[in-house]
């Protein structure tokens, strides 16, 4: 701009500096989540990970001359099932298209997918970040909408990492036709911890529904990421670039992070953002530019005349949608709210739902909520951890562990005693109370047997008992220490307190 | 008389073997087919096994389906496993599917023997079976004429005497056009009437297989031992099927046709209709209705539009449908140093013309932009012809054309020019847009002795009364007793 054309030409000038423009990220996520059914979305070929390449593949899936498609109905109770819990508009009709495009990896050339039609709509999830305080905070992150269709098969190249390049490459398509379910957000999301805990709330959602495993590692949860930035306040939105090739939650959150300081750096020294795919590199920890998206590709979708529309009934979907289990959030909310638990606890404990409906049961059976929190996210994940081991399959069941909880509150036991009982309940179960009477290790609480003790003592360590009296206050731990010793750890630590102190002072 | 009927009942007898009849059959093939060219691979050997399983059968005192031993040819578009199955084009040469299509293993389960595949336009596109990678089929009437297409090599095959039936694939009119230019019955099925599952897709919203067959009891036989729901065809219905053969012998001799009201679609005989074509068919309308039809004159005001519509829809289905021929997988491959180069010479050595003129007009009509105005508003045109059709089958129960503008004509005559060669399909495409059965029957021969065919239209499903129709139609007149002038 010339200084003639500049309408605040005469604007009294400021003698500080202008304010730095401040600059905000706006990102979206699309999330592709390989649904959990036995066999492939068209065909029966099983979709186990990791068998030997080509075995899991059938005329179908190989796109043979002739042969149809057949949609799995678990596919689609599984895409609706997560729409529902997604808080998704369901469309009693919907439709698959075929989008095309040439790759290898794609057998038929053109992949069965879903486009102006898609099986949901218009939903959202919540996310809950807890900060360093522990001050929760909440946030609706829209669905934008959520579709199904078939996954490709994978290249692998020989003599390089790309297609271009490689001496030859080969492709095993037993990937080619595993159901998959595409989630589109809104671009809601302002930082890489937002967009984090999106992707973990996502993958929560999918696991307690049991449609996705989410396991990032095998490909079964890949999201990629569209990011722009744009100054604060400002109505329109940056230049997106899209990032891919994460495949942890803290890759995702440090990509965006790098991404927004890169694009952030860019504007400032008065760049143009490129719109463009790039990729995460773990190692060297940022992003790289892996191909352009100026001229956005036309994949020349229409209607697969091989599949009739998908009809739904609102019966049909009232039916799926009273199967669908309480959600990590429902969760989260009864936690904090009604059981009274800290944000980060009832995060930590809906995590998983097999941990949750553990906690429930332990406090339906009689268990204090704080309590039972702490021993299931303390010791118990601890010994799972190392053992390797589910929550289902834990030898303590619930009521066990309430048994034992309330042993401690009765003061049957000490805090400490059920400490050391745990390995043999945890890999034995059975019922606590029974174990603490086998062992006698019920707790001493009866006043008379504990001063007596308290007398012996006395008469045992003259020394210490005059230094104490003289005001070495120190020594009132020794003997605490002592009565442990002399009972076993069975003497009620307050009744010995009160005792102590009564006797000591003389 | 039915030919498979015939047959049935001298095996039955015992006057015949099935692997006798095989043979005979085989040994025509061998001395005719170098002038016909029907066939693009004969299955001598598996058809020779086969008719020993039924002969055994008979020995055994087994029952045996009205199709055993039934020597038939297969358009060389429908899969047979571990037999080549080339649909006539370069990029499927020496391709073996691993798997069998519905209606073979159907066949086969009858009993019916597969003599071998026949010639076809490649991948099924065009009129003519002049677009075959291998051979051009003659026309068993006239050599030097065409066939019809796309389903030529059956057509002319059961004209020939060279197969019992055969069957073919009906996209716009693939099996009624070859059965009127025969001179035989060709069987468009209701969409979804008879399982799609290993015919290689050429428009899948409007390729149905049928039957070609020398009478019309011989076609409701093979329709049903093909038709049925299939799990493996979404798009194919769950009704039942009728005992077609036995609706076809319980009609009436004197007044077959009594009550039935039968409609003339005035839009197929304007302009461009052969005079010979008319002649023949206004006589075979007038004898419908000596048996006892009502006649109605019918407007279908959005017929024409038809014929343009198709050539959006079926193209646009086929560039999807063809672009797995990439070499990838099986089939040609040209090598090439990438990836790229070698899509591109495999596609470009492997296609003929008129394949790559409709995937590009496919891949054109569905580009982003030019979607809307070609394949969408095609959409609607197809709404519009079956919305004509229902009000046409609120008056009447069948409509009747002619099958093709005009008869057999010359090969080479319409090589040239696509466009009047896409005009041979004017009759038949409507009723493939609008989903609908339709069958062609011989109705009578010009002067130059080329047969020609009177097209019968049903409502949805209705098989039973075009077939019923044509039955009647048939059986009071002299035209399938006709045999093409000897092949020598
Ligand atoms: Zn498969």
């Amino acid at each position: 701009m010339k200084p003639t054309e500049c309408s605040f030409l005469f604007w009294p000038m400021s003698i500080a500096a202008p304010p730095r423009t401040q600059y905000e990220a706006v990102i979206g996520l699309e999330t592709h989540c390989q649904l959990s059914t036995a066999t492939k979305i068209f065909c029966g070929c099983p979709t186990t990970f990791g068998a030997p390449a080509n075995s899991q593949t059938c005329p179908i899936c190989l796109g043979m001359p002739g042969v149809l498609p057949v949609l799995n109905a678990t596919v689609l109770e599984y895409a609706v099932k997560a729409a529902l819990a997604l808080n998704c508009q369901i469309a009693p009709h919907s439709k698959f298209d075929r989008k095309q495009y040439f790759y290898p990896d794609l057998p038929k050339n053109y992949q069965i997918s879903q486009y102006d039609l898609p099986i949901a709509q218009q939903g959202w999830l919540e996310i809950e970040l807890v900060d360093e305080q522990g001050q929760s905070s909440r946030k609706r992150i829209t669905i934008e909408r959520l579709h199904m269709e078939e996954d490709a098969g994978k290249l692998v190249h020989a003599g390089a990492d790309r297609l271009a390049g490689s001496d030859y490459s080969l492709v095993d398509y037993n990937r080619a036709g595993v159901p998959l379910c595409e989630i589109v957000s809104g671009p809601d999301m302002r930082s890489g911890v937002e967009a984090a805990e999106y992707a973990q709330e996502l993958r929560r959602i999918l696991r307690y529904l049991g449609v996705c495993d989410g396991n990032m590692q095998e490909g079964s949860l890949r999201c990629d990421v569209n990011i722009s930035v744009r100054p604060v306040g400002s109505p329109v939105f940056g230049t997106k670039v899209e990032i891919k090739n994460m495949n942890s939650f803290s890759a995702i959150q440090r990509a965006i992070d790098y991404e927004i300081e890169r694009q952030t750096q860019a504007l400032e020294a008065g760049e143009r953002i490129r719109q463009e795919t790039r990729l995460w590199e773990e190692g060297s920890q940022r992003t790289i530019s892996m191909r352009s998206k100026e001229g956005s590709s036309d994949y020349r979708y229409f209607p697969e005349p091989d599949l009739p529309p998908i009809e739904l009934t609102p019966a049909q979907i009232d039916h799926w949608r009273e199967e669908l289990p309480q959600l990590p959030a429902q969760k989260r909310h009864h936690y904090e709210e009604v059981l009274g638990l800290s944000a980060y606890d009832a995060r930590v404990l809906t995590d998983e739902r097999p941990a949750a409906e553990y906690f429930e049961a332990t406090v339906a059976a009689g268990a204090d909520p704080k309590q039972a929190s702490n021993w299931i996210s303390g010791d118990i994940t601890a010994y799972l951890k190392a053992h390797k081991l589910d929550i289902q399959a834990l030898p303590l069941r619930p009521a066990g562990l309430a048994e034992l909880l309330g042993l401690i509150q009765a003061g049957t036991i000490s805090g400490k005693i059920a400490k050391e009982l745990l390995p043999e309940l945890l890999s034995q179960g059975g019922s606590p109370l029974a174990l603490v009477e086998a062992k006698g290790l019920t707790q001493l609480s009866d006043p008379a047997a504990l001063e007596a003790i308290i007398d012996e003592l006395m008469v045992a360590h003259p020394r210490e008992l005059e230094q104490y009296r003289a005001g070495k206050n120190k020594l009132f731990g020794f003997f605490v220490g002592q009565v442990m010793k002399k009972t076993g750890g069975r003497a009620d630590p307050r009744l010995t307190n009160d005792l102590l102190k009564a006797k000591l002072e003389g | 008389m039915s030919l498979l009927k015939n047959l049935g009942r001298q095996l039955r007898a015992g006057e015949l073997s099935a692997t006798e009849l095989t043979q005979a059959y085989l040994s025509r093939i061998e001395r005719h087919d170098p002038q016909v060219r029907a066939y693009l691979h004969v299955t001598a050997e598996q058809a020779l096994r086969q008719a020993g399983r039924v002969d055994a059968q008979l020995a055994q005192g087994e029952p045996l389906h009205p199709l055993a031993g039934i020597p038939m040819g297969i358009k060389d578009n429908l899969c047979t496993q571990g037999i080549p199955t080339t649909c006539a084009s370069k990029v499927l040469a020496g391709f073996c599917p691993p798997y069998e299509s519905t209606v073979t293993a159907q066949l086969s389960a009858c009993g019916a023997v597969m003599v071998g595949k026949t010639n076809l336009d490649e991948f099924a596109m065009g009129s003519s079976t002049e677009n075959s990678a291998y051979q051009v089929t003659a026309n068993p009437w006239d050599l030097k004429c065409v066939p019809g297409g796309s389903s030529g090599g059956s057509g002319a095959a059961v004209a020939a005497g060279l197969c019992a039936a055969a069957l073919g694939s009906d996209t716009g009119g693939s099996i009624r056009l070859p059965a009127a230019f025969c001179g035989v019955v060709g069987l468009k099925p209701t969409y979804g009437r008879v399982s799609r599952y290993g015919l290689v897709a050429y428009a899948s919203s409007l390729d149905q297989i049928g039957p070609l067959t020398p009478t019309v009891m011989d076609a409701a036989l093979v329709l049903e031992a093909i038709a049925g729901h299939d799990p493996k065809d979404s798009t194919s219905l769950a009704t039942d099927v009728p005992r077609y053969s036995e609706t076809l012998e319980s009609l009436s001799e004197t007044q077959p046709l009594a009550g039935r009201r039968v409609g003339l679609v005035q839009e197929t005989l304007g302009e461009g209709l052969d005079p010979e074509v008319n002649t023949l068919f206004q006589q075979a309308v007038a004898h419908l209705a000596s048996l006892g039809a009502e006649i109605t004159i019918i407007s279908c005001p959005r017929f024409a539009y038809g014929l343009p519509a198709y050539y959006i829809l079926a193209p646009s289905e086929a560039s999807a449908n063809l672009a797995r021929y990439d070499g990838v997988r099986y089939g040609l491959r040209a090598p090439e140093a990438t990836l790229l180069a070698m899509y591109q010479a495999t596609r470009a050595q492997g296609f003929g013309p008129e394949v790559k003129r409709r995937i590009m007009l496919g891949t054109y009509t569905l580009s982003a932009g030019y979607y809307d105005a070609y394949y969408l508003k095609a959409q609607k045109v197809r709404t519009l012809i079956k919305e004509d059709f229902e009000a046409a089958f609120t008056q009447v129960d069948v409509l009747v054309s002619p099958t093709a503008p005009t008869p057999a004509f010359k090969a080479g005559e319409k090589t040239a020019d696509p466009l009047s060669m896409y005009l041979t399909d004017l009759m038949t495409i409507p009723v493939n847009l609008a989903g609908l059965p339709a069958l062609s029957l011989p109705c009578g021969f010009t002067a130059d002795g080329l047969p020609v065919g009177l097209q019968i239209i049903g409502r949805p499903l209705a098989e039973a009364d075009i077939l019923q129709v044509a039955y009647a139609y048939e059986q009071t007149t002299p035209w399938h007793h006709r045999q093409p002038p000897d092949l020598s």
